[in-house]
């Protein structure tokens, strides 16, 4: 790769766009490519996932309509392949399409129209990685989190989480018994400095659960504190 | 006459509340009850008739067949003294009383149809008096006996006859005069038992009786089934009616037969036909409507966003434009920022209007919320030189709301209160009672003229067309706050004053559309209270 005339660009990190409207996509590369960004295109959602695969994007920026395929399917199929960090891109406000949309596995939304800053603080949010952490190893019930290696085991088996979901364990686990409200944990986990939408946390946490309880509808591990937000349980 | 049957029958149930509750909902038991009633009185009064006839009908029978009988023994006894004296021998006088007794006693016969008292009305000390059969003296009544002496004539009357071993039984008794020679004056008495009359009346008395109660109990049976007819398909219809009016559309009564209640049933369903019409006309009129906004939102918001983010570029490289085209670029950029609230607020309205706004409740604390907003406009309030007070218990308030309408309905109120406060600062309150809880935004400003507060809520409604804007707005966020308000079932209201400033009072049920009396803030609770020239003007959305 280093021989490509791009290389030292990329080295802030690649950028999958995924959207049909060409004037839009040919403004975000302008944009992306003036903060340092390698993007590169997908105009439809049928090839979407063959470009993932051949490009392994640091980032995915992800339209949900598509013609092709549906934003939310081809969403699906990366996640089920890779952890890598996707933001919707989306045109619709109401929740269902929100919360669809998460579920189907987006880290992070952005609703159009949106400020070129506010994309760029978004995507840079999803790739920082703090790779740099001394090692640590943190345990939250039967679970033991390698912090610098990213990596969550169970009985010696490991769980397979994104990033996000990670992070966002990580932020629990670090104070366990601490109460964190939604808003702080947009903050920390998502990089928002100010009030955003909450469902975002309410959709991970329950994926995250998914992955990590043994039983998701009561969970030990990650308790709901009604009316505040979340804490690490201990259990 | 049924009214005030009615009226009594409630007076007499106005005891314990269910009795009453009951009573008022039930037709059945208001019919059955109100006839039961209705037919006892009648019964009664034909009872009553029909007894007194039949008891003076018997007792004037008795009366005659009596009266004759007694005038009759009353010559023979007559004659029996006569003849006494047309022998040679006088007889005593206890004799003579002997034998005219029992004379009349053979008359009576065996079983003893009647009873004969011989009394002497003369002065005469010893005078020997007779009865049969025990008799007692006092079964003549003291008035009867007068009256014989007095007229000279046959009287009689009613009477208890009583016996000398102390049995009484109701009887006639007649008398009349009678002279025995040589001893003087004398009554004779016939007392005629009334046993059988007296019979005879307990038993159709007792017939009576029972075939009242019969009747009036097949009555009330009767009445019972009849209105049980009707009440039933009305009942029927009343839960029909309940169950589409809960949203079941489909649902129908039963047509039987082609009386009445099937004219009933048959115009209700073609009703509920016609409006279950109605209503999907209208659904599918709104799904086309939200459809509609849905896609204008996306094909507009696509666009809109490429060019914003192209004006971004120029934005941030018009150092290097000329001078026009620098401004140019400056230009397009704050309008940019104005289109884009505009399609925003534009774009949530018409979710409003289509019906299309859901409702996302969380709990989460009122407190805490009003807080953030406060914190994140302080900079903007710093800019206008308004300062910002928060006041509180400060004690968190959970709320069952959708938190993100919330928090854009009080964003929008500090906003307003920003823009239109002066240096007297914007006071924002937190209360609650059991049921609710308020958020007031209190202003100093240039206030509201009277008639304004209720326009405030209006789409595009500017306070003063020519007042410049310095914050911009769309003009509709105030009439989205009032929907937010109104989707959770609270309220949203306005006061102010020309001088004075203005104070906006969100009132929210503590758990969303519960329901709620009053609101725990007043909605000018400071040291200005309104003129009177300046009467409060709410918009009261429940």
């Amino acid at each position: 790769m280093s021989t490509q005339p791009g290389a030292p660009l990329s080295a802030r990190g690649r950028v999958l766009i995924v959207d049909d409207d060409q004037a839009l996509s040919e403004m975000l590369g302008i944009v992306l490519r003036g903060e340092g960004f390698d993007p590169v295109f997908c105009g439809d959602g049928a090839q979407a996932l063959q470009v993932f695969r051949s490009c392994k994007p640091d980032v995915v920026l992800l339209d949900l309509m598509l013609p092709g395929r549906d934003g939310i399917d081809v969403c699906r199929s990366i996640r089920a392949e890779s952890g890598v960090p996707i933001v919707m891109l989306t045109a619709k406000t109401d929740t269902v399409d929100i919360v669809v949309g998460l579920e189907s596995g987006a880290d992070d939304y952005i609703v159009k129209p949106f400020k070129p800053k506010e994309l760029v603080a978004r995507i840079r949010a999803r790739m920082r990685r703090n790779d740099d952490a001394p090692p640590l190893t943190l345990t939250i019930g039967d679970l033991a989190i390698d912090v610098s290696g990213h990596q969550v085991t169970r009985d010696g088996q490991a769980l397979s989480l994104t990033p996000l979901e990670f992070d966002l364990l990580v932020c629990l686990a670090r104070r366990p018994g601490k109460v964190f409200t939604r808003e702080v944990l947009l903050q920390e986990v998502w990089g928002y400095r100010h009030a955003a939408d909450t469902r975002l946390v309410n959709v991970h946490v329950q994926r995250l659960r998914a992955k990590i309880e043994h039983d998701p509808e009561d969970p030990a591990i990650v308790v709901t504190v009604r009316g505040v937000g979340y804490k690490a349980g201990s259990a | 006459m049924n009214r005030y049957l009615t009226g009594s029958i409630d007076f007499l149930l106005a005891g314990p509340r269910w009795v009453r509750r009951i009573w008022r909902s039930s037709l059945l038991l208001r019919v059955t009850t109100t006839t039961l009633v209705l037919s006892i009185l009648v019964m009664a009064a034909l009872g009553f008739s029909l007894l007194s006839r039949v008891t003076s009908g018997l007792l004037e029978a008795k009366d005659r067949a009596s009266v004759g009988e007694a005038a009759a023994g009353l010559s023979e006894a007559q004659r029996v003294l006569d003849a006494a004296y047309t022998g040679t021998t006088t007889p005593s006088a206890a004799r003579l009383v002997d034998s005219v007794v029992t004379t009349l006693a053979a008359r009576a016969g065996s079983p003893g149809q009647f009873d004969v008292l011989l009394l002497s009305s003369g002065p005469t000390p010893d005078a020997p008096e007779r009865g049969t059969n025990l008799v007692s003296v006092t079964s003549v009544p003291p008035a009867l006996r007068t009256a014989v002496t007095d007229s000279k004539r046959q009287s009689w009357t009613y009477t208890d006859i009583k016996s000398l071993d102390g049995r009484s039984t109701p009887g006639l008794v007649v008398g009349g005069p009678l002279s025995v020679p040589s001893v003087g004056e004398y009554e004779l008495y016939y007392l005629f038992p009334l046993t059988q009359e007296q019979q005879t009346l307990d038993l159709v008395r007792s017939s009576v009786i029972v075939t009242g109660l019969l009747l009036v109990g097949l009555l009330a049976l009767v009445a019972g089934l009849i209105t049980r007819q009707v009440v039933v398909p009305v009942r029927a219809a009343a839960r029909t009616a309940l169950r589409f009016s809960e949203g079941y559309l489909s649902e129908r009564m039963k047509v039987r037969g082609e009386d009445d209640l099937a004219r009933l049933a048959g115009a209700f369903n073609d009703m509920a036909a016609s409006i279950a019409r109605q209503i999907k006309q209208l659904e599918g009129l709104s799904r086309v409507q939200r459809r509609f906004v849905s896609d204008v939102s996306h094909e507009l918001r696509t666009p809109l966003t490429t060019i914003r983010m192209a004006a971004d570029v120029m934005f941030e490289e018009r150092a290097s434009f000329d001078g026009p085209t620098a401004r140019a670029a400056e230009l397009l950029q704050a309008q940019l920022d104005r289109f884009e609230s505009l399609l925003v607020d534009l774009l949530e309205i018409s979710r409003f209007d289509a019906g299309a706004a859901v409702l996302e409740a969380d709990p989460f604390d009122l407190y805490a919320l009003v807080s953030r907003v406060i914190d994140g406009s302080t900079s903007l309030a710093e800019r206008n030189g308004v300062p910002l007070r928060l006041h509180s218990e400060g004690e968190p308030k959970l709320l069952y709301a959708d938190s993100r309408r919330i928090d854009r309905v009080i964003r929008n109120l500090v906003g307003n209160a920003i823009e239109h406060g002066n240096d007297r600062g914007v006071d924002v309150t937190i209360g609650s009672n059991e049921e609710a809880a308020a958020v007031t935004v209190r202003d100093y400003g240039v206030g509201l003229r009277p008639g304004e507060a209720s326009l405030v809520f209006n789409r595009f409604w500017r306070a003063d067309p020519a007042r410049a804007r310095t914050t911009g707005g769309s003009g509709l966020g105030l009439a989205i706050a009032l929907e937010d308000a109104r989707l959770h079932g609270g309220w949203l209201e306005a006061w102010g004053e020309p001088g004075a400033g203005a104070c906006f009072r969100l009132t929210l049920p503590l758990n969303v559309r519960a329901t709620f009396i009053s609101s725990p803030l007043d909605l000018y609770a400071d040291d200005s209270a309104p003129a009177s020239s300046s009467a409060i003007e709410n918009v009261e959305v429940r």
